[in-house]
């Protein structure tokens, strides 16, 4: 079975993201990026799949800029066989990318689309859930467990209310949640390695989809500001300054 | 503008949740439908029906609502969306699950974690796990969003609203539900709760939580935990509070043992009042709690619990 991970770059998940002067979006200028953190963990259950002998190939395939290459190269030394990236300057949104990760999905034909449930810039926590409509195939998010039988996928769900498990037949999209796996660390000879794996350049215009923006960003704002209050000294001084703010009786 | 709002529900109590969905649905315009799904419903949709504004309830009452699969939902709302402009749902699991699926059936941009609704399209959203706020217009024909409960006023109850049984049009769903486990606690929902205390790493194990769950226990509080506190497996996944757990905004919040990490933060600091204990002064907690105590959690939470007495 072929399996094929979406994987963006973003933000590095320890930098702090600073919103720019002039309010037009966030200054990523000589900031650290990395591949999202969601989609790393989908790779690594790609590539314990693989491990198992569950899946037979994977194929990872990010859409952005030529940077973009790194995050793939990420993916290639965790142990995924071959990249594709779709090249594209442009912040695509949520709907955009469902629609391009759809068409490198139909050429591809993979039995299984293993993804992060949100990217950790946008938030959107979306792509996965637009991709399984567009595709017409099963969709299973914010997976804590997969386990594969057969023909179907049972997948144990983060819910507000605890854990719930689905069973889907495949091909279908499984988003991973923070505790589906803890990622490895990519070896040396491993990243040697994937620097000889194959990359697959592509442009948008190859896949002839509309990837005309529908939100205008109008502007983007640091959130109002929270100022530290005070230290009290003992437990005593808590509780009274608790009983005084009115949240305790 | 004419808006529906999915309801959210567990088979016996229509969260509040629902009831700020509904307010954010005002905010757009009007008229506002709620619609309510699952399996005997009846009583849910009742509840919808009291909220303050809303016009009608649309009850879709079904056996394949209960648990809401997202193919399912989407099977359903799609076609009940030829008569609305918007679509709004709570960014809950099941909200932040099905909303963009239906989205992409429509081709319509979804909009995720709206708090704030400055202009008639136009909506705020927390983007870079809260550190930048970021404000869009929509330009396509349908709004289809979901709204960050904790950044709206719950509607209020009102005279009830009539209750239309929806006929359920056929579908296929390949997709079956094997079972769940839930927590069961009889503490307040942490997501809605007016108070919440929290444990973080420092907790040191599972049992080392009780102490947490005997503060909250003392003030009638929800218990919640750090991401790290949940990874090292010191509480249930879903007591997590932050970027991708639960978002809350208590009257309190109580951080013990949390050392403060972006994502944490992003997820609490909208409470009214935030208490820090660690025995770290120098933890980013404390940059944003109103009150700190630098202390061993382990003296000073049984200190506090017996203090409350």
């Amino acid at each position: 079975m072929k399996v094929l991970v979406p994987v963006k770059r973003v933000i590095d998940y320890n930098v702090k993201a600073r919103v720019k002067s002039d309010e037009t979006g966030v200054d990523l200028a000589n900031v650290k990026m990395s591949i999202n953190p969601f989609c790393e963990i989908a790779v690594e259950e790609a590539v314990r799949m693989k491990e198992k002998g569950l899946a037979s190939e994977i194929v990872a395939v990010s859409i952005g800029p030529a940077q973009a290459q790194e995050t793939l190269r990420n993916a290639l030394a965790m142990g995924a066989d071959r990249g594709i990236l779709i090249e594209s300057d442009m912040d695509l949104e949520p709907l955009a990318v469902a629609k391009l990760l759809k068409a490198a999905i139909l050429a591809e034909s993979p039995g299984l689309v293993i993804m992060g449930k949100q990217a950790i810039d946008g938030d959107n926590n979306a792509v996965g859930q637009m991709l399984s409509a567009l595709l017409g195939w099963p969709q299973a998010t914010f997976a804590s467990r997969i386990e594969v039988q057969g023909e179907r996928a049972m997948v144990t769900r983060e819910v507000d209310g605890g854990l719930q498990t689905l069973s889907v037949p495949m091909p279908a999209i499984i988003t991973a949640d923070l505790r589906l796996n803890e990622p490895r660390y990519a070896s040396l000879p491993n990243i040697m390695k994937a620097r000889k794996k194959p990359i697959d350049m592509k442009k948008t215009a190859d896949y002839g989809v509309d990837l005309a923006p529908r939100l205008k960003v109008l502007k983007v704002t640091e959130p109002p500001g929270r100022k530290a209050g005070i230290k009290v000294e003992s437990v005593e001084a808590l509780v009274q300054q608790l009983k005084t703010a009115g949240v305790i009786g | 503008m004419s808006v529906l709002v999915f309801a959210e529900h567990d088979g016996a109590v229509l969260k509040d949740a629902t009831h700020k969905t509904v307010a954010a649905a005002l905010a757009l315009g009007g008229p506002v439908d709620v619609l309510v799904a699952g399996a005997n419903a009846g009583p849910i949709a009742a509840l919808a029906a009291a909220i303050e504004g809303v016009r009608k309830v649309l009850l879709a009452d079904s056996q394949a609502f209960s648990p809401p699969i997202a193919e399912a939902l989407s099977a359903l709302i799609v076609p009940l969306m030829a008569d609305y402009d918007a679509l709004l749902a709570p960014a809950t699991a099941t909200g932040k699950n099905f909303i963009p699926r239906v989205a992409a059936l429509l081709d319509v941009s979804p909009v995720s974690e709206i708090i704030a609704i400055p202009g008639p399209k136009t909506f705020q959203r927390p983007i870079y796990a809260g550190n930048a706020i970021e404000t869009v217009e929509s330009m396509d024909a349908k709004i289809i969003a979901t709204v960050r409960p904790t950044a709206f006023k719950a509607a209020g109850t009102s005279e009830n609203a009539p209750i239309e049984n929806l006929a359920i049009p056929a579908f296929n769903v390949a997709t079956q539900f094997v079972g769940e486990e839930l927590s069961k606690s009889d503490r307040p929902e942490l997501a809605s709760a007016k108070r919440v205390v929290s444990g973080g790493r420092a907790m040191g194990s599972a049992e080392n939580f009780a102490l947490i769950e005997a503060l909250a226990d003392r003030i009638g509080a929800a218990v919640g935990a750090s991401r790290a506190a949940v990874d090292a497996g010191y509480a249930p996944n879903d007591y997590q509070v932050g970027q991708t757990g639960k978002v809350v905004a208590p009257e309190l919040y109580v951080a013990i043992g949390i050392s403060g990490a972006i994502q944490h933060l992003a997820g609490m600091k909208d409470s009214r009042v935030i208490v820090a204990i660690n025995k770290d002064a120098d933890a980013p907690i404390f940059q944003i709690a109103d009150f700190g105590l630098v202390a061993d959690l382990f003296s000073a939470v049984p200190e506090l619990t017996r203090s409350l007495d």
